[in-house]
């Protein structure tokens, strides 16, 4: 994998307010820039710029060659990434929301996942798989699916997703540049959340892989990515006014996992709340959670807890509030680990 | 009563808005009502003796290799074979019309495609064979995995001729599909990205009249699948699939029009699968014996070979000559096929990233420590069984 790229970048004295969907809009143009290879294709990506503008001036800037407007058929632009792959090109795909992208699942199951281990190795391909994901933005339904459990339950893929406005440009240049498949899941309602940040300003981005604890913390672990980030740092803010000292690691990529900053995390607190809106049967958080107990079974001092969104199907969106795991919701776990104050 | 009879149906007229004009004129684009031939018409004076007799040599070879792969299935040998008998016309064009540059798609029946393109026949039946799902490089030969799922390798195939077209390489991709793959979505989503795109891409099908049990009449109710063609923009080529030289001819003539930036071609070979599915299918649930013996004598061999002596070009040396290659062919194959093939268990976790991750480095390690007890316990090696 390579890492240069995505730590690459000029200091400049000063960073600026910068959204999340400025940053992966930049990484996709720094990557394009940087290598011939990259190609960027989807539904209204050239003219529109996507819907959520992430791909905003790429048609202009690289051709409508480099970022192609294709016809309106999932399978079909994963499918034909496969072979643009294949070829020796480095496609990126924008699905344009997570609902949308289930009828390219067949070509991402049973071939770009598997096409390097098929091959013993001959032809590995880098596709990146740009899905905007989760909800908490409003959306009808088949907008606001959190799909991740379905995409870390097949081999041979990357999975990772953004929290921050500094990730969101590492992982997705560290995406590109890898030569695995990378699923890269935004979480859409952080598209608009800002950070003082310019590409300039070098971000140092650890290959994909690592956690990172967001917040350090002595009395239980938040194991939380994604649109779910901030509101475990919140949870942690509040805590502390009643004497909890939450650590929060932001997973930052589900596959691989990094089991080694979890395990580290757990075994210090002693305690763990897997937050996530996706759903909790058969959800990522039952996986971690397992992890977590096989790895941790005599540090813990309580059982592993979830907080995770309800076993339904997305819900409309006046009643999303409801399903969404929030603050409260997160603080109640936290109770629930039978929290003896030592501090 | 059609549409066009319906009362008022002659009146309406569509006006489309201003900005739409079709892309398109459809009347080259439809294909012929009949198959195209050329064994025992007229068409066949056109024919260079030469390549007939390649066409010739290529088929008896691929007729004794699906019987001798056929016959590997009994032993043991292969976990499943789907015969290409009967087919060989198409096989063997598909692998010869095109350049050395260009990539071939095929499908998980087109085994002797990627042989008569030039892949080692024991590289070629890894995957049936059951030990590595590829056991060849495509890049290497240009030739893309086979594949399992229907229809799925069809938007590959256009994603890599755009891709090379981009590049600026005259480059021409050859997917094969079956019958019953052209009912899947990808089929469609393929033929519609190609026209779109004007990618160089030629799609063979090869109707062989069935999808395991499934009629050509349950899986459409198109005139032809190469009428399919017409509604995406690009021509439809009707061949009989069992006169190798017609269909030589006809995907020539596709792939000629692909490399000139002509665009694609979609080609309905009609053919007839004379085995069954694969060798664990009972065809006789669904078909009967005089249908299939219809189909004997229109059989590719006996159109091809007819032909040749008909016109003095093949006498019963030739006929011997291209049998004992064939001979030797399959002689090799069973011996290379019957040698264990030598398997590394620890592999088994070495190709799923470009770099293991934790997970399944501690999963290796299980595996091995569990061979390495088989071996304490059995005295064998358990980095090399079978
Ligand atoms: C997506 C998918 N669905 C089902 C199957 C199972 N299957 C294997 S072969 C086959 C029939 C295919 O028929 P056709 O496309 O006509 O090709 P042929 O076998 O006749 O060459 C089916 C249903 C499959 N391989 N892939």
């Amino acid at each position: 994998m390579t890492t240069a790229a995505a730590t690459a970048g000029r200091r400049t004295a000063k960073a600026k307010p910068a959204t999340m969907a400025q940053a992966l809009g930049r990484a996709l143009r720094d990557s394009m820039a940087e290598d011939p290879a990259v190609h960027v294709l989807g539904e209204d990506v050239g003219t529109l710029g996507g819907v959520f503008r992430i791909t905003d001036g790429l048609a202009k800037e690289f051709g409508d060659e480099r970022c192609t407007d294709t016809p309106l058929a999932e399978a079909g632009i994963l499918g034909a990434a496969v072979g643009m792959a294949m070829y020796g090109l480095r496609p990126v795909v924008e699905m344009q929301f997570d609902a949308f992208a289930y009828p390219a699942f067949e070509q991402l199951a049973s071939h770009v996942a598997k096409m390097r281990n098929r091959t013993g190795g001959a032809m590995p391909l880098p596709i990146t798989v740009r899905i905007p994901y989760g909800g908490g933005i409003g959306g009808v339904e088949h907008h606001s699916d959190s799909s991740e459990a379905y995409y870390m339950a097949t081999p041979g893929l990357h999975v990772v997703t953004p929290a921050t406005v500094e990730d969101a440009y590492g992982l997705l240049r560290a995406s590109i540049a890898s030569d695995d498949p990378v699923v890269f899941l935004e979480p859409k309602r952080l598209y608009w959340s800002k950070a003082d940040w310019s590409p300039q300003h070098p971000t140092a981005v650890e290959p994909i892989g690592r956690a990172v604890v967001r917040r350090p913390g002595r009395s239980a672990t938040l194991i939380t990515y994604g649109p779910s980030l901030p509101v475990c740092m919140e949870a942690a803010q509040a805590a502390v006014e009643e004497g909890w000292d939450l650590e929060v690691v932001d997973l930052r990529s589900l596959v691989p996992f990094d089991d080694e900053t979890v395990t580290a995390s757990v075994r210090r607190t002693g305690r763990a709340v897997v937050v996530h809106e996706s759903t909790g049967f058969g959800g990522p958080g039952g996986e971690i959670a397992a992890r977590i107990t096989e790895r941790c079974f005599h540090h813990l001092e309580a059982p592993v807890l979830r907080v995770a969104g309800f076993d339904i199907p997305y819900p409309p969106p006046m009643q999303e509030r409801h399903h969404l795991p929030g603050v409260d919701r997160v603080l109640d776990a936290v109770a629930r680990l039978q929290w003896e104050a030592d501090n | 009563m059609t549409v066009q009879e319906l009362p008022g149906a002659a009146a309406y007229r569509p006006t489309p808005p201003p900005a739409w004009k079709p892309l398109t004129d459809p009347a080259p684009l439809l294909p012929d009502p009949e198959p195209y031939r050329v064994l025992g018409t007229d068409a066949v004076a056109d024919a260079d003796p030469g390549l007939l007799l390649r066409l010739y040599a290529e088929l008896v070879r691929g007729r004794r290799y699906n019987a001798q792969a056929t016959a590997l299935t009994k032993q043991g040998r292969l976990a499943v074979y789907p015969s290409s008998t009967g087919q060989e016309a198409c096989e063997i064009a598909a692998a010869l019309v095109l350049e050395e540059r260009d990539w071939l798609f095929p499908s998980y029946r087109d085994t002797l495609a990627a042989v008569a393109r030039g892949l080692d026949p024991v590289e070629a039946l890894t995957l049936l064979r059951g030990d590595r799902h590829t056991g060849y490089d495509p890049r290497a030969h240009r030739i893309a995995p086979l594949c399992t799922p229907l229809a799925t390798q069809l938007p590959h195939a256009v994603g890599l001729a755009h891709a090379a077209r981009l590049k600026g390489d005259d480059v021409v991709a050859l997917a094969m599909v079956g019958d019953g793959g052209t009912s899947e979505g990808d089929f469609h989503e393929a033929l519609n990205f190609a026209a779109v795109w004007q990618a160089p891409v030629v799609f063979l099908v090869q109707n062989n009249g069935f999808a395991i049990s499934v009629p050509l009449a349950k899986q459409t109710a198109a005139p032809s699948l190469a009428h399919k063609a017409v509604g995406y923009g690009m021509p439809g080529r009707l061949v009989d699939g069992n006169d190798a030289a017609a269909v030589h001819q006809v995907l020539s003539e596709a792939v000629e029009r692909a490399r000139s930036g002509g665009g694609p071609t979609l080609v309905e070979a009609v053919t007839y699968r004379m085995d069954a599915h694969t060798n664990a299918d009972d065809a006789t649930r669904y078909r009967g014996d005089s249908e299939v013996d219809l189909w004997r004598d229109h059989d590719p061999v006996l159109l091809l070979e007819r032909e040749l002596t008909g016109r003095g070009l093949l006498d019963d040396a030739g006929k011997e000559e291209a049998r004992g290659a064939a001979e030797a062919m399959a002689a090799q194959l069973r011996e290379r096929m019957n040698a264990d093939p030598v398997l590394d268990p620890m592999a088994l976790f070495t190709h799923v990233y470009e770099e293991q991750t934790a997970q399944l480095r501690e999963q290796a390690v299980r595996l091995r420590e569990e061979l390495d007890a088989e071996n304490d316990q059995h005295g064998t090696d358990g980095g090399a069984e079978r």
